[in-house]
């Protein structure tokens, strides 16, 4: 039996056919999108490499079946920069060394700008951390990923003062 | 992954229809249940999404003053709506303080009810579990089991279940609104999930194709809101399951307890509901010695189910933390580490 789901996948929106209804998000953007900028960590929810934007929300793109996200909206990495030029969240990174290998890097990215949409962390390294506690890195770069989240919404929130003004 | 069927319901009605058949489930975020169906734990033959349904996703005001919250609603958003953590900031620090905020974003209302325990041995499909395959025997017995349950456990089981939300859920006598065949009944949270006893299999009273379409909270939950808190105490600081947990909630006149509610988490296979504690509490000075003795009546019916013994002497102390948190008042702001022991006791603290 056939099936069908909508997205609009940074801001393109297009019918998929899936054979099949086991297939997640996750297995859809990087198997048959070619978009593998998606992580494939645990697939079981607990590293955070996968982490995609559905709708406004960062969410386990491993953990979420393509057929019932038909209609939505979704970000991923490839969508972020604007052309050549970076997301102030991927600046920050390169900036601060919040990456080694960069494996989880797009999941941290990723997680970091939902974060910062979210508006819970503020300046507070402590509420960082606790909101990015669901991104895994095994190099360790914490300490890097933590100050480039800080920075990145000081940034983003200065250029979203400026438009206001 | 077994193949399964996939059916997408108009309405609640359908919803149910479609998945009264043997094998059927609902899905909706299915943070818990593709996990489990990626580890070949349950292998389900058909899924009824329930996710594109109207009406389940709303947080209704009630005429009584109390709180209905849709089945689908995210715990994040449910976290934080304002309204809902002003007047049941227990609950919020108990969202707050489960899985990753990815997984918050995800996850509903009636899924976090539904949601299975975390026993590895219910996980390992080579393994016993009398739960995952009834009469096979419990392998967590004699096994690695230093979380599991110290209050309720029977000779076939001693899972616990996972649950945050639930726990302050209980203490505030929250009621599940469920839509089955047989129409709509309401019953209340504390007596949703079974005990073990020796059906282990069975870990909810509910029927065949029954949903729960939303999640009540009565008016009086939120007379407690000036003094409740919700304690954790995790093997990491954060993203990890209760060793044990603790909702406090107090309602004090000039320094007497006028009310008081208590639940524990990571002790048993259902939210505990510490009612013997309740009594010790109700119409006595809140102080340091009242919150111990009322800890220690709330444990009194502890007992290891095996390496675990430390749990009931953590759990103690958790419930006495957890109450003189309460009593110090709930914090004008959700801590940034949300029902952690590493919050200090005192100094971050402006009600009460």
């Amino acid at each position: 039996m056939g099936f069908s789901t909508t997205l609009t996948i940074n801001g393109v929106t297009r019918t998929i056919a899936l054979d099949d209804p086991r297939v997640t998000l996750l297995d859809l953007l990087r198997e048959r999108l070619d978009l593998t900028g998606a992580k494939k960590g645990c697939d079981r929810g607990q590293c955070g490499a996968c982490t995609v934007i559905v709708d406004g929300r960062r969410i386990n793109s491993c953990l979420a079946l393509a057929i019932s996200h038909d209609g939505a909206s979704v970000l991923t990495i490839e969508g972020v920069a604007d052309g050549d030029r970076l997301h102030p969240v991927q600046e920050a990174f390169i900036a601060h060394d919040g990456l080694q290998c960069g494996f989880c890097t797009p999941g941290q990215i990723m997680s970091a700008i939902g974060l910062i949409q979210e508006g819970q962390a503020g300046t507070d390294p402590e509420r960082v951390r606790e909101g990015m506690s669901g991104n895994l890195c095994r190099c360790g770069a914490y300490q890097g990923i933590t100050a480039a989240v800080l920075q990145a919404r000081k940034t983003l929130d200065a250029a979203s003062r400026k438009e206001v003004a | 992954m077994k193949s399964f069927d996939y059916v997408r319901p108009a309405t609640v009605r359908d919803a149910v229809t479609a998945a009264v058949e043997p094998g059927a489930v609902y899905l909706a975020a299915g943070t818990n249940l593709l996990d489990l169906m990626k580890g070949g734990v349950t292998a389900p033959n058909r899924l009824v999404d329930i996710t594109h349904l109207s009406g389940l996703d709303r947080i209704e005001e009630l005429p009584d003053g109390g709180l209905r919250i849709g089945a689908l609603i995210r715990n994040a958003d449910l976290a934080h709506d304002t309204n809902f953590a002003r007047r049941f900031p227990a609950v919020a620090e108990a969202l707050l303080s489960g899985a990753s905020a990815q997984l918050r974003n995800a996850a509903t209302v009636g899924g976090n009810l539904l949601q299975r325990t975390r026993c590895a041995y219910f996980f390992d499909t080579a393994g016993a579990c009398n739960k995952r395959n009834p009469g096979s025997g419990c392998d967590a017995q004699g096994g690695d089991n230093r979380l599991h349950a110290i209050l309720g456990w029977s000779k076939s089981c001693i899972a616990t279940h996972p649950s945050d939300f639930c726990v302050p859920l209980v203490a505030f006598d929250a009621v599940v609104e469920l839509e089955g065949r047989a129409g709509c009944r309401e019953i209340p949270l504390e007596t949703f999930h079974r005990l073990p006893g020796d059906r282990p299999d069975r870990e909810t009273v509910l029927e065949p194709g029954e949903m729960i379409v939303a999640v009540r909270l009565p008016a009086d939950a939120a007379r407690f809101a000036t003094n409740a808190r919700y304690l954790k105490v995790r093997d990491r600081t954060s993203y990890a399951f209760a060793v044990v947990s603790a909702a406090a909630a107090l309602r004090l006149e000039a320094g007497v307890i006028a009310d008081g509610r208590l639940a524990l988490g990571g002790v048993a296979l259902k939210p505990w509901r510490a009612r013997n504690a309740e009594k010790i509490l109700i119409g006595a000075r809140a102080d340091t010695p009242l919150f111990h003795r009322a800890a220690e009546a709330a444990l009194a019916e502890a007992k290891p189910s095996g390496d675990n013994g430390f749990k009931i002497e953590l759990a103690s102390r958790v419930v006495a933390r957890a109450l003189a948190l309460a009593a110090a008042g709930t914090p004008e702001r959700m801590p940034a580490l949300p029902a952690s022991p590493f919050t200090a006791l005192s100094g971050v603290l402006t009600h009460g």
